[in-house]
């Protein structure tokens, strides 16, 4: 049983695996799409719906972090003030790359009930910071932003590591 | 007490410095109505919520509401809501104030809870309370333009470099 003898045959032991760079890499970011922990208003409750028991948002490996620092998305649940987008900004310039945002609920895709009168709301997130994936309702159910969170998925795997 | 006593006792004590007395009947709605009175000389206004809190027949000792409001004729106005929670009665007073020059004392000094109600009616109409002691916004951020509940208030077409309108 010499090293040589692996050498002629090396896949036969097992613990091998061929793969692509892109697929591999792509693979371990969509299942740990880990989470920024915040949200802004009643679509929150949604989110914090899906991370609960019962959609269970932690199968897709969506855990929520308390730091920008360690976290791959983040999840624009509500609305988003004037006072709360430069805060926004700073927020998603902490993050490390590659990062994706998801906009969740009319308010933030734009402006949702306040989009005439709003003297205060930003009239949609995408006027700050780039969106990957807009989840549309008023609120989304956690049905709607895990529908969300796969098309993210789906992105994700698409990606090149030539291109991004 | 009965609102017309309330009215009669301010009367007594600060004539010519409260006006006239608007009241209000209860409605199925409601369930505590209270009436209110206008006070003439928006100066008194912290004088009168004092005798209003310490006279042993009135302890107003809560201030449930302070609100305001723009009338739309280049005034106004600050309702005090006051509840006393020993003696279960309620009743409002209303200081009109021009617009050109918004200034009501505060009455912060009394019920220390005016405090960000203060902060609010300044944040949103742009009232001074003069006295407060710590009179910024309270939502806004504090380069906002203007006061957005008045009435001729016009939203910005940009607030640090972010497009407002739709």
């Amino acid at each position: 049983m010499g090293l040589l003898d692996k050498l002629d045959k090396p896949f036969d032991s097992g613990n091998i695996l061929i793969t692509g760079v892109d697929t591999l890499f792509n693979w371990a970011r969509l299942s740990s799409l880990w989470q920024m922990g915040f949200g802004l208003a009643c679509c929150a409750i949604e989110m914090m719906a899906a991370s609960a028991s019962h959609y269970d948002m932690m199968r897709f490996g969506v855990i929520p972090r308390p730091s920008p620092r360690q976290s791959d998305i983040m999840i624009i649940s509500g609305t988003v003030t004037l006072k709360m987008a430069s805060r926004i900004k700073i927020l998603f310039e902490q993050m490390p790359d590659p990062k994706y945002i998801i906009s969740m609920g009319s308010c933030s895709n734009c402006g949702g009930p306040y989009w005439e009168h709003g003297y205060h709301v930003l009239k949609g997130v995408d006027r700050v910071i780039p969106v990957d994936v807009y989840v549309p309702g008023c609120p989304p159910r956690p049905e709607a932003l895990l529908e969300g969170l796969m098309k993210l998925q789906e992105k994700v795997r698409a990606q090149s590591l030539a291109r991004v | 007490m009965t609102a017309a006593e309330i009215v009669e006792k301010l009367s007594a004590n600060f004539y010519q410095k409260v006006g006239e007395w608007h009241e209000m009947k209860a409605s199925p709605y409601m369930t505590r109505m209270g009436s209110y009175m206008d006070v003439t000389d928006a100066s008194f206004i912290r004088d009168i919520c004092l005798f209003l809190r310490d006279e042993p027949d009135l302890v107003f000792n809560n201030l449930m509401l302070l609100s305001s409001l723009d009338n739309g004729d280049k005034t106004f106005s600050v309702v005090y809501h006051l509840e006393s929670m020993t003696l279960k009665h309620i009743f409002a007073l209303k200081v009109t104030v021009p617009e050109a020059n918004p200034i009501v004392p505060s009455v912060v000094s009394v019920w220390n809870h005016a405090n960000w109600q203060e902060r609010e009616a300044w944040d949103m109409m742009g009232i001074q309370f003069q006295g407060h002691p710590d009179l910024r916004r309270i939502l806004l951020d504090e380069d906002y333009p203007g006061f957005p509940l008045r009435k001729d208030f016009k939203t910005p077409e940009f607030f640090r470099g972010m497009k407002v309108p739709y």
